[in-house]
This record gives structure tokens, C-alpha cells and sequence, in this order.
């Protein structure tokens, strides 16, 4: 059925943001009813999770380069929210090299997680300028030593840092109502991104490096808008971790977060906003279960609990075998199509691929 | 003098380390286009080998105990049967996807080990010392001392190079290796056996795997699930500025990041040091955005259109 109306049109247009967000916000209320507050706590750690998911299929789905970089920028957005937001008595004792304004000032959280998510995005365009006139493997290796440099970095700037302890006193501020907002804006944010011309650009660039190129496309550019769009709401990310945690450690940044965000994007289809929902929600609930077995559960008289980090060593073998047997994800990189059947046979094959 | 000696066989002894893991990294990556994440890991098992499998807090030494000719032998076997049960499981079932996919695979693989090692030997680093009497120093010249480790390091190194050179040179199998690197698909129309190439290649990574825990973990002393990671990173970063797909462009690479690591160790201000690695990062960076190829060009590496 082909939509009449101007209103039909726009519905059917953004249809995939539709069912995305109605099912998340089914997701969130049905888990908010059990009114578990640790159920809770994983439900906020899954959506700002999904964040970052959404930040990495901005740059990854669209450009196709993989980013082994973004937490990074997670790290770099959560440090400097919590340099906003934090009670200027602590910050005197933990991070006192702080500038003066920033030792005797806070901010309002909401502002200081969008301060915090532009200062990421500019570290990545800056970063950005240079890493993305590289290709290929290349580029994917270079995003590492950015990773690594931006770690080892922050691990020793210990006057604002915190270095190797950890920074404490950050306000609690995310609840899970907060985190799914960001979720719906980084959605839109995504889904207008990579039907902008921009994001067009680049996904022509990501199927036809050469081709792109000869059509006009400036390649390098158009990732570096990606990268920092995408850089941003990942930093925002971080700043909803920070105030989730309540404390921040360098550490928290590390491979494992890479890992586990990676793979969601992964195994939900690397190239579809679709798949970057799906995959975080599906592994969080995987992650989920595996710790509740590791903690160890009842079987009518005997109690079974799976060893330390099965949890981890599952999630690797689920995307292991995502890679083999279906490597374009749960989705195949599709969005979530628009249901209803044209009456009349249209000649043109209406195959939307994202 | 003497200081310029001291910190040469530093640099020396620390880029043999680099060299060697990025000669296992450079040889896979040459015959599969696979740029193995795991690599690292391969070198955290074989270390890990040497004592009893327990998560007990002190460790137990079980291949460690016996004699070294013994036990270099058993550490290189098992290193080589992990890397080729990870070519069987994973990367021959990948074989034909694109290298960004497999570069996520191994990731994976690399991942899944780590934390079967946490669920085996738990996370915390043990102490292990085996042939601890290797860190004594010998006088080189008087008034320059350095450990015998330093030297074994740079010997077992030029060793391991050569007889490598020879193996890629000098016989059929190392013809066919080098082959299969520079074109698969026409190696294979040649006749050259694609799987028992690539199974070659794993098993010869996972040897110069084994070569590196062993001279690692008798270095510092210390076993941790993370140990092969920095290791890793540093020599995937030799492979790079020395040009991927090319294994003297890796050795180059290897000694060029540990020369760089040492010099900026021994010169940087005291309060500078610290972020030594910030440094070798960035300059890794800057080698990358002036020559993305690499310091030595190979035909691998340049993609083609």
C-alpha cells in the first residue's frame, strides 16, 4: 500500500526510526515494570551502551573503515563532563591541575555531557584531519595507535585525571529515562546523518572508494564529518557513563569496552542503524544471562554457576560465529522495511538497503 | 662511550623483541591479508605454559621445571597447536571474507583467550621465575655492563632471522610461502597447495610466538593474562611503518619502535617520561600519514583497484 497522503509519505520515510524507537521504549518500559533497581542499573549501562553503538555505526556503517578508536573518545567526553560537573571541593583534592575556571565552577550535567560530547567531536576532527587519508587496514590500525595513545595519555596525566586511581564524587544523574533520550536523539541523529548528502557521500565511498572519488565525492572530508558526528555522541556517551558509575577510571576505557560495543555493532549488521539496535540489545541481554549464571543459579536441588568471565568468553564465540555464518549480521544490513505490500505490481524493485 | 653502548644494546635487545613478534604478525599477514589481533595472545599462552593451571596465587612451575632443551621444545608445541586450531577454527572458516572481517575475528579469537586464561589461571599476574640468573650482568667493555639476557635476546633473534631467510629462501616450501604472499591466486594456479601454505605460515607465527614468551617472561619475570597485548600493539605498529606484507620491512619496523622507545626512555625529562608511549604513538602516527605504505614498499600492501 502506498502511502497517499504528504503525512503517509513521511511516515513511511522514516519508518525504520519509527519501529526502533517504539521498540526500544517497549523494551525499557516492560524491564522498568519489573522495578528490580539492579535490573535497572544493567538496563541504563545497556542504553548508554547503545549510545556508543549508535556513535560507531555513524562512522563504521556508513564509511565502512572499522574504528578500533571510538572509546577514546568515549574516554575523552566522560573525563571532561566529570571535569564540569564535579563539586569543586573534590576536584581540589583528586584533579587539582585543573584550570582555575573549571576548579571553581560546575555545570548543569545536560550541558556539561554536550560540552563534553563537542570537546570529543573536536579531538576527533582534529585527530581526523589527519588519520583519515589513510585506507583500508590502514586506517583501522592508525585508529588504534590513536586509541592507545589517548589511554596511555590519560593514564599518566594524573593531575586531571586521576590517573591509575580512580576519580571519585561525580553526581549520579543517569537514569534509565535519560539514557533512552540520548538513545532517540542519537538515532535521529544517525538516521538523518546517513540519509543527508553526507552521509550518502560517504556510504558511495565505502562501496566504491575509486568510483566515489571520480564522481566527485572528496573521501576524506566526508569521513571526517563522519568521525566527528559519530566521535560526538559517543563522548556524550561517556559523559552519561561517568554519571552513571558515579566514578571513572581510566581502565574503564580499554579493550574490553571496545570489545563488547564492537561486537554489538557487529553482530547486529555493521551497515544498518537497525542492526546497531538489535545488536546491543540482543548481546546486552545475552551478557545479561551469562553473568546471572556466573553468580550461579538453582536447578531444582543442585546449583550451577558458570566460571569467572564465561560471560566475555560466550560473547566472543557468539561473534565469532556471527562472522562465519553471517557476516552481515542479524539484520543483513537492512532496515526494518516498510510492511505494507504496494496493491498494484511496481516495476521498480523497491530494495532498500541502508 | 660507554653510555652510548649501554643504551644501543637497550635498544638493541628491545627492538629483537619487537622484530620478532612483528615477523609472526608480518608472515600471516602476508599469505592470509589476516592482520592477527591474537598474536599477542599466542605469546601470553606460551608463557602461561610454563606453569601448573591452577588459580592459585602462587604460581607452580610445570613445563618450567624441566630441562631447558625439554622445555623450549614443549613451549614451541603448544604455542604452534593453539595457532593452528585457531587457523581451523576460525581463520581457514573466514578464509574467504574481506580482511576487515577477518581483522574483527581475530580480535575475537584474541579476546576469547584472554579471558579462557582468566577463567583457568584467574586474573591476577603471578611471579615466575625460570633461569633468573640470566639477568646478570657480563662486562662487554670495561665499564659497560649488561645482562646476559640482553645479549641471548639479540642472538636467538639474529639466529631465528636467518634461519628463517634460509627457510624462505633456500627451500621448496619457503618458495611457495613467498609465492602465495606475493600473489595467491596465481601461486595457486601453480600448483602451490593453498592450505598446506597457509597452515605452514600458522605454524611458523606460532614458533616466532613461542620464541617471544619465552625470552618475555624471562625478561620480567611476571605472567599476566594482558602481557601479550602491549607487545602486540607495538609490534603490529612495527608492521605498519615497515610497510604491511613485508617481512624485512617488519624486522625494520620491530628495531625502528624499539629504538624509538629506548631514546625517548633515556632522553625525555624525568617528568616527560611517563608518557614515552604517548610519543612512540604519535610519532607512529606521523610515519603513517607521510608514508602510508610503510618505510619499505611490498607489493601486498598496495591495494588494488
Amino acid at each position: 500500500m502506498e502511502p497517499k497522503s504528504p503525512l503517509g509519505h513521511m511516515v513511511r520515510e522514516v519508518w525504520p526510526l519509527i519501529i526502533l524507537s517504539v521498540g526500544l521504549l517497549l523494551v525499557v518500559v516492560v524491564i522498568q515494570s519489573f522495578g528490580d533497581r539492579i535490573v535497572s542499573q544493567s538496563l541504563t549501562e545497556g542504553l548508554i551502551r547503545l549510545v556508543v553503538v549508535i556513535g560507531l555505526y555513524i562512522f563504521i556503517g556508513n564509511s565502512g573503515l572499522i574504528s578500533f578508536g571510538h572509546i577514546g573518545f568515549m574516554m575523552i567526553g566522560a573525563y571532561a563532563t566529570a571535569w564540569q560537573t564535579m563539586d569543586p571541593m573534590t576536584k581540589d583534592i583528586f584533579i587539582p591541575g585543573l584550570p582555575a575556571y573549571l576548579l571553581a565552577n560546575s555545570h548543569h550535567w545536560l550541558i556539561a555531557t554536550i560540552i563534553g560530547g563537542l570537546i570529543a567531536a573536536i579531538a576527533a576532527c582534529i585527530s581526523g584531519l589527519a588519520m583519515m587519508r589513510l585506507s583500508g587496514i590502514a586506517a583501522s590500525i592508525g585508529t588504534f595507535a590513536l586509541f592507545m595513545s589517548f589511554y596511555s595519555l590519560y593514564l599518566q596525566w594524573s593531575t586531571w585525571t586521576a590517573g591509575q586511581s580512580s576519580l571519585v564524587g561525580i553526581p549520579v544523574t543517569t537514569t534509565p529515562w535519560v539514557a533512552f533520550w540520548f538513545c532517540i536523539v542519537a538515532m535521529i541523529g544517525a538516521f538523518v546523518y546517513s540519509r543527508s548528502k553526507f552521509g550518502l557521500a560517504l556510504r558511495a565511498s565505502r562501496e566504491d572508494e575509486v568510483a566515489a572519488k571520480a564522481a566527485g565525492v572528496n573521501v576524506t572530508g566526508e569521513r571526517v564529518i563522519s568521525f566527528t558526528l559519530s566521535a560526538f555522541f559517543v563522548g556524550m556517551a561517556g559523559g552519561l557513563y561517568g554519571h552513571f558509575l558515579g566514578l571513572l577510571t581510566v581502565d574503564t576505557f580499554y579493550l574490553p569496552m571496545t570489545f563488547i560495543t564492537l561486537s554489538m555493532l557487529v553482530v547486529g549488521g555493521m551497515q544498518s542503524l537497525s542492526g546497531a539496535v538489535v545488536g546491543t540489545i540482543v548481546l546486552s541481554f545475552v551478557i545479561e544471562l551469562l553473568r546471572k549464571a556466573e553468580k550461579g543459579f538453582s536447578l531444582g536441588e543442585t546449583s550451577i554457576s558458570l566460571p569467572a568471565s564465561s560471560a566475555e568468553v560466550g560473547l566472543g564465540i557468539i561473534l565469532l560465529l556471527i562472522l562465519i555464518f553471517r557476516p552481515s549480521g542479524f539484520t543483513r544490513n537492512s532496515e526494518i522495511y516498510w510492511p505494507f505490500k504496494p496493491k498494484v505490481a511496481v516495476t521498480e524493485v523497491t530494495h532498500r538497503q541502508s | 662511550m660507554a653510555f652510548a653502548l649501554q643504551v644501543l644494546m637497550n635498544a638493541l635487545s628491545l627492538g629483537s623483541l619487537y622484530a620478532l613478534a612483528a615477523l609472526g604478525i608480518g608472515l600471516l599477514f602476508g599469505v592470509l591479508k589476516l592482520i592477527n589481533f591474537a598474536h599477542g595472545d599466542f605469546i601470553t599462552v606460551g608463557a602461561y605454559a610454563l606453569i601448573v593451571p591452577s588459580a592459585a596465587t602462587q604460581a607452580t612451575l610445570l613445563i618450567g621445571d624441566f630441562h631447558p632443551l625439554i622445555l623450549i621444545p614443549c613451549i614451541v608445541v603448544v604455542v604452534v597447536i593453539l595457532a593452528l586450531i585457531a587457523e581451523f577454527l576460525v581463520f581457514r572458516p573466514l578464509r574467504n571474507a574481506s580482511p576487515a572481517t577477518l581483522m574483527i575475528g581475530s580480535f575475537a579469537l584474541g579476546f576469547v583467550i584472554q579471558n579462557i586464561l582468566i577463567m583457568i589461571y584467574g586474573g591476577r599476574p603471578k611471579a615466575v621465575g625460570i633461569w633468573s640468573d640470566l639477568s646478570l650482568g657480563v662486562e662487554l667493555m670495561p665499564g659497560v655492563e649488561v645482562p646476559k639476557l640482553q645479549l641471548i635476546i639479540i642472538g636467538v633473534t639474529l639466529v631465528l632471522m636467518v634461519v628463517l631467510v634460509l627457510f624462505l629462501t633456500k627451500t621448496k616450501y619457503g618458495v611457495h610461502m613467498r609465492a602465495a604472499a606475493e600473489d595467491f591466486r596465481m601461486a595457486r594456479m601453480l600448483g602451490i597447495e593453498a592450505n598446506r601454505v597457509i597452515m605452514l605460515a600458522v605454524a611458523i607465527s606460532g614458533m616466532l610466538a613461542a620464541a617471544v614468551s619465552m625470552l618475555f617472561v624471562v625478561q620480567t619475570g611476571i605472567l599476566d593474562f594482558r602481557m601479550g597485548v602491549s607487545l602486540m600493539l607495538f609490534a603490529f605498529i612495527a608492521t605498519v611503518i615497515g610497510g604491511m606484507g613485508s617481512l624485512v620491512g617488519a624486522v625494520v619496523g620491530g628495531f625502528a619502535v624499539g629504538a624509538v622507545s629506548i631514546l625517548l626512555q633515556t632522553f625525555l625529562p624525568s617528568e616527560m617520561r611517563v608518557f614515552r608511549d604517548v610519543f612512540v604513538f604519535a610519532i607512529v602516527i606521523f610515519i603513517l600519514l607521510v608514508r602510508p605504505q610503510g618505510l619499505v614498499m611490498s607489493r601486498a600492501s598496495r591495494e588494488r583497484v
